[in-house]
């Protein structure tokens, strides 16, 4: 199971997504955690690749090890077995070329909503002028014009997880990692803001990495989605999502999309994830 | 009356129901406001004249309970001595606590960044505590005399655990994800101290530092009682001595003033510190 690289699509579907050159490589990935009540096996031996450009979101219930994985991912975590590679070189510490949107959305109460993304660029010594004017283009770009000096207690759950996803992409990441960054917020919020990240991802070349629990999110963003086996995490199917861009809410009840959701379900089912009576 | 209803809608403007609604939340704002001044002055002024009424009417001793008027005419008439006194208790109390913060605030950050140094010293730091300072306080006197700094020792020995106690749980209460993030940034360990934990502990420093204000207030009136030549802790030894209760009252109405402006001192501070933190008041109801 070391490959799970898919064939190559056609990518003349995609235009403005398509890559070919391998990226990010898990490689027989495990992970053990030792707690009083016994050890935990979140991941049992995992092996995934993503291109470069490649939007690929993992969907599994909770406690698959998906979070955990995108955590090895990011060299926060360490692996108990296996080995996590970026452009073929392993990864030993954590990782700065990557974005990270958190599940919450972890701002810092003591700065406003553009001091929380100019962060990342105090963090990175970039230019201060040329950051800023690119914090409050990115966070107009997710509807937060006109509230760049409010404190994070006087934004809705909403608008603080869209504060963090510009902190996450002021730096024009190589690599952005989303660990269930809507999982938190309401439906609406979480169609506009989908639509707002595929907007945004539309328009630079980033390499994406989302992790889910929400079936038509993953249909919807991705490239490919990954599926995965209630604990110990295992890769259960990849599968293609071959969808035009850009993709409208619409589409969600085209047949093929509803195909693609169907298929993903059914894997659910067969695994007991899901029980219908 | 259907008629009414629908002519209304059309005579009246949402503009006009928002002024409205404005207009009576702003009186409201400013009757609650008031209330909250009025109600405790009120009640306060009527608790007053009960007591004093009641020292009248039943004829109490003044020796036993003197009546308001008689403490606040001994204050008046004691003011030069009482206020001379409060000015040596409060550099007792200052000088203990600043002390406190001085050692207090860099022996947390110790004990947080070397775990082998916190596990040497957090027993004899607990020990220090259990240990009544009240019972140490006559040993400090047979050693620094009569003077200032037996005073200051006690102050600062009763103020600096709430604040050592209250920084390291304001620095390990950063939550995993933040110190994730500072790492995926390229933060260096001192730059996430400075950027993210030392902020993210400032409301808990503050919550020992507003903690310990009082206690340096008990600990230099501790010293006072115990072997001083002045202070208004020495001045109730006095007074209580001479059964001059109403001055004796007048000392614990100038310790408690005192008390209140150093706590309103340090919640200033605090204030301008962290303008951002949303803020619960001494009874927990947030403002």
């Amino acid at each position: 199971m070391t490959q799970l690289a898919v064939e190559a699509r056609t990518t003349a579907k995609v235009p403005p997504r398509a890559a070919d050159q391998s990226y990010l490589a898990v490689d027989n990935l495990s992970k053990i955690y030792v707690a009083d009540e016994g050890t935990v096996r979140a991941l049992d031996r995992v092996s995934l690749e993503q291109r470069r450009g490649e939007f690929v979101s993992i969907v599994g219930p909770s406690g698959c090890g998906k979070s955990t994985l995108l955590m090895i991912a990011a060299g926060l975590t360490s692996s108990s077995d296996g080995e996590v590679r970026i452009n073929n070189k392993p990864i030993i510490g954590p990782r700065t070329d990557v974005g990270i949107v958190f599940q919450n959305h972890v701002l810092l109460d003591w700065r406003t909503a553009l001091e929380n993304v100019m962060l990342q660029a105090e963090a990175r010594k970039l230019d201060r002028a040329t950051s800023e004017a690119r914090a409050r283009q990115l966070l107009n770009a997710v509807g937060l014009a006109g509230f760049e000096d409010k404190y994070p207690k006087s934004l809705s759950g909403g608008m603080k997880q869209r504060v963090s996803i510009c902190r996450a992409l002021i730096h024009d990441p190589p690599h952005l990692l989303m660990d269930e960054p809507f999982g938190a917020l309401d439906a609406l919020t979480r169609d506009q803001l989908v639509l707002d990240l595929q907007r945004i991802c539309a328009e630079r070349s980033m390499t994406i990495l989302f992790i889910t629990h929400s079936i038509a999110e993953a249909v919807f963003l991705s490239d490919r989605v990954i599926v995965m086996t209630p604990r110990p995490g295992k890769i259960d199917r990849v599968i293609d999502i071959d969808l035009p861009r850009p993709r409208t809410l619409a589409m969600r009840d085209s047949s093929k999309f509803v195909e693609y959701s169907r298929e993903i379900l059914n894997i659910f089912l067969a695994r007991g994830v899901l029980r219908e009576n | 009356m259907l008629h009414a209803m629908v002519d209304r809608t059309m005579t009246v403007s949402i503009e006009q129901i928002e002024e409205k609604v404005k207009r009576e939340k702003t009186a409201l704002r400013t009757r609650e406001r008031k209330a909250e001044l009025v109600y405790p002055i009120l009640v306060a002024v009527g608790l007053l004249l009960v007591w004093e009424a009641g020292s009248r009417v039943f004829g109490v001793p003044e020796y036993l309970f003197p009546m308001p008027s008689a403490i606040i005419g001994t204050t008046v008439k004691n003011w030069m001595l009482l206020l001379n006194e409060t000015w040596v208790t409060t550099v007792e109390i200052l000088l203990g606590y600043f002390a406190s913060i001085l050692i207090g605030v860099p022996l947390a950050l110790a004990i947080f960044h070397w775990p082998v140094f916190a596990k040497s010293i957090y027993p004899l730091l607990i020990s220090t505590q259990a240990m009544p300072k009240v019972a140490v306080a006559p040993l400090l006197v047979v050693w620094f005399g009569f003077g200032l700094l037996p005073k200051v020792l006690i102050a600062f020995l009763i103020a600096f655990f709430p604040i050592v106690i209250n920084t390291i749980v304001g620095l390990v209460s950063l939550e995993r994800e933040k110190i994730h993030l500072a790492q995926s940034m390229g933060l260096s360990r001192f730059d996430t101290f400075r950027l993210i934990r030392l902020p993210h502990a400032l409301p808990s420093l503050f919550a020992g530092l507003k903690i310990s204000i009082t206690l340096a207030v008990v600990g230099a009136v501790v010293g006072e009682f115990v072997g001083g030549d002045s202070g208004l802790g020495y001045q109730l030894m006095v007074a209580n001595g001479a059964m001059d209760t109403p001055l004796l009252f007048a000392g614990i109405l100038v310790l408690t003033l005192l008390g209140l402006v150093l706590f309103w001192l340090v919640e200033a501070l605090e204030r301008w510190a962290i303008p951002y933190q949303e803020r619960t008041n001494s009874m927990g109801v947030s403002s």
